[in-house]
């Protein structure tokens, strides 16, 4: 019943059936799926902002021994609704000083660059936009565009604070990319394939099967790395609230500020998805008797409890310094990732 | 390296900025991330209190006080009480001594609990910042229960104190010692054994022991720098000498040894006020018997205490008058916050943020 990937497979045979039948091309049909997941996708990401802001206003609420909100429907459910409403009648301030058109378009493109990584995410069994052949390139190559709209937002905005929180973030990111990369590699290398479906395919629905276990190693390099991506607590240097005020968002505010705040929420989502496809199985049940479960299930399940475990870090940590950010990078998670990627060639080959 | 730098600029920290504590404004001179410069600019919050104290009568200014330093406005209140007394030769009855000792020593640790809080919230941890509020607030439960204040206690007056416990007080100060201590190991755990915590402490803004004499720093700051330096051993006044205590110091002056002084000393605290509960005398007498207004003969005094910032210490010159001539005022903060220039430079903005907030300056005791 909740089998989405065969109501939507029957619903394109029937809807192809029709174009066919009045003469239209396909690449029609196939233009209106795209316009359609592309809606899907935006309102599935708007969904999960407004979730995930209350889950984690929640989840720190309870860590800091305190409630939350409670008042905005039952136990504060409707309060990132009202936040929303709230940003949206904001002024929208624009500081004379600022590079308007740069300072317009960050906050633009820092929401487009988390969102379009959504494109080849497989939510469940069949449930993906686009399973592109490079999947898993093609989400590095999108989530770094962050980099770019946190220094646009910095320099636009012609301030000293946002400018040391673009600088920050520009460096930091770039560096934590490369550890990243490559730990992302041990689990291509042993799937074969860079297809997002295709690296959930060949981990089977067994859990022992999963990449987390050989790739424990990367596993773990990719969730430290994905944290300072994401630029969350211990690595939330870009706007280290006690330093820079702000950051790079000091100058911002209502709807371009609510972009990048949600922005950084679709980008933790965004990682622990990826964490999830490539070492938790992504769809796949742990094991084959709980395959009575829709696969979407099992995704938004995995994918949570990463999202979890990366505000359980921002709620506990202090944060790093910026040459220990640097140095963490560079002198131990880069040589570390370098040898998973080292051992995970080495087992491939005895292992074939 | 080095022709990679390039021009220096300016920022303003503050007056409005999350981690000045308050209203200070720090002009920093940096390169990059760097600090080359540093100046601080006091003033936003003075409020004339030295002079207005030559304008009211010793009775009538302490309530002022308590505005000096609000995080812990007892020893503020006992400072200036102890010194009109010293100047007035008045006998203080020993329940009131006591009580003294505890509710100064309760304050010690709820303004201790601000410090560790907010050190915390500036390197970026905001949970151990609700905790130690959690157990404050349990300590201005105590201080309501005693005077119906839960900031500005006004609580510690000229001869005595304004009234005594109320007999509910004894459990709860009991609960409460015996469950802090739980606590305090918990803080221990979310904080001192955090490796992320040691790299952002450890070695940072290291303050020599001959540069805090000089910049006149004191109270936990000259003692993290291996100085056991307290005016509760040094100068004992109330009863001190009667009860047992250590003086936590620390290695190397840097950030990570204000930080443990400051936690040894919340346990020593415990002690003494366990201490203080176990000698508190049976006694009806809590103030001395004082005319309606005071007239300390001609002279002139100082004395100090042991805040839990340091040294607050009293100058007064009396002509033998109602109100005071001249009131001059030593806090600890004061001197706390000069050596801040000479310590940060050359760290980080980060560091920065560390090393103010692990000398806990509070700016009205430093603009008064």
């Amino acid at each position: 019943m909740l089998e989405f990937d065969k109501i939507l497979l029957s619903v394109y045979t029937s809807l192809s059936a029709w174009f066919a039948s009045n003469g239209i091309p396909v690449i029609w049909l196939d233009l209106l799926v795209m316009c359609i997941s592309g809606i899907v996708i935006i309102a599935f990401v708007a969904v999960a902002c407004l979730f995930l802001v209350w889950w984690e206003r929640k989840i720190s609420a309870h860590i800091q021994d305190r409630l939350g909100p409670m008042r905005t429907g039952p136990h504060g459910v409707l309060q990132t609704l009202v936040d929303g409403l709230k940003l949206l009648q904001k002024e929208d301030i624009v500081p004379r000083a600022a590079d308007k058109r740069v300072y317009f378009w960050a906050p633009v493109v820092a929401f487009v660059a988390a969102y379009m990584a959504y494109i080849v995410i497989p939510f469940g069994k069949g449930l993906i936009a686009r399973d592109l052949n490079v999947g898993i390139l093609y989400v590095i190559a999108i989530t770094t565009f962050t980099v770019i709209s946190l220094l646009m937002a910095g320099w636009g905005s012609n301030n000293k604070y946002a400018l040391l929180g673009g600088m920050r973030s520009a460096a930091q990111i770039v560096s934590y990319e490369v550890p990243l990369t490559i730990s992302v590699l041990g689990a291509v290398m042993l799937a074969g394939t860079m297809s997002m479906n295709g690296i959930v395919e060949a981990q089977g629905p067994y859990f022992w099967k999963w990449y987390w276990l050989p790739q424990i190693l990367g596993f773990g390099i990719y969730f430290v790395a994905a944290t300072a991506e994401v630029n969350r607590t211990p690595f939330d240097l870009p706007e280290a609230e006690q330093e820079l005020v702000a950051g790079f968002n000091v100058e911002y505010s209502g709807m371009k500020f609510a972009m990048f705040f949600l922005a950084e929420f679709v980008n933790m989502f965004t990682v622990s998805a990826i964490a999830t496809t490539l070492f938790l199985g992504g769809w796949q049940p742990p094991i084959p008797g709980l395959s009575f479960i829709p696969s979407w299930i099992w995704f938004l399940g995995k994918t949570l409890a990463l999202v979890f475990v990366l505000m359980w870090f921002r709620w506990t940590y202090p944060r790093l310094r910026v040459d220990q950010l640097m140095g963490f990078a560079w002198k131990f998670l880069l040589p570390l990732s370098f040898i998973n990627l080292f051992l995970t060639g080495i087992g491939v080959q005895i292992f074939k | 390296m080095e022709d990679l730098r390039d021009e220096e600029f300016l920022i303003n920290m503050g007056p409005q900025h999350p981690s000045t504590h308050g209203v200070l404004r720090l002009m920093l001179k940096m390169d990059g991330e760097f600090i080359r410069e540093l100046t601080p600019y006091v003033g936003y919050l003075h409020r004339s209190i030295e002079k207005i104290a030559e304008n009211r009568t010793y009775n009538q200014f302490a309530p002022f006080t308590d505005r000096i330093d609000y995080c812990a406005s007892m020893p503020s209140n006992q400072a200036w009480a102890v010194a009109v007394e010293k100047l007035g030769a008045i006998e203080v009855p020993e329940r009131a001594e006591y009580l003294r000792v505890i509710m100064t020593e309760l304050n010690r640790i709820a303004s201790h609990l601000i410090y560790l809080g907010v050190m915390s919230l500036d390197l970026g941890a905001v949970t151990p910042f609700l905790y130690t509020f959690r157990e404050r607030e349990k300590i201005l439960d105590l201080f309501e229960m005693t005077c119906g204040q839960r900031l500005t206690y006004h609580y510690i007056r000229i001869g005595g104190v304004s009234r005594d416990i109320p007999p509910q007080f004894d459990k709860f100060c009991k609960d409460f010692i015996k469950d802090f201590r739980h606590k305090l190991d918990d803080y221990h755990a979310i904080l001192t054994e955090n490796p992320i915590f040691l790299g952002r402490t450890k070695g940072v803004g290291v303050l020599p022991l001959d540069l805090a004499k000089n910049y006149g720093a004191s109270g936990p700051t000259i003692r993290g720098s291996n100085f056991a330096w307290d005016i509760r051993k040094a100068e004992p006044y109330s009863v001190y000498n009667k009860l047992r205590f250590e003086i936590p110091i620390g290695k190397n002056g840097d950030t990570w040894d204000r930080y443990i002084v400051r936690m040894d000393e919340m346990r020593q605290s415990c002690n003494l006020i366990e201490q203080a509960m176990e000698g508190l005398p049976q006694s009806d007498v809590i103030r001395a018997k004082l005319p309606a207004v005071l007239r300390p003969p001609k002279g002139e005094v100082f004395s100090r205490i042991e805040a839990p910032r340091g040294e607050m210490g009293y100058y007064i010159v009396s002509t033998g008058d109602k109100k005071p001539y001249r009131v001059k005022i030593r806090t600890a903060s004061y001197g706390n916050l000069q050596v801040l220039g000479p310590i940060s430079i050359g760290w980080k903005i980060a560091d920065l943020v560390a090393i103010f907030g692990s000398l806990d300056v509070i700016l009205p005791e430093v603009d008064r």
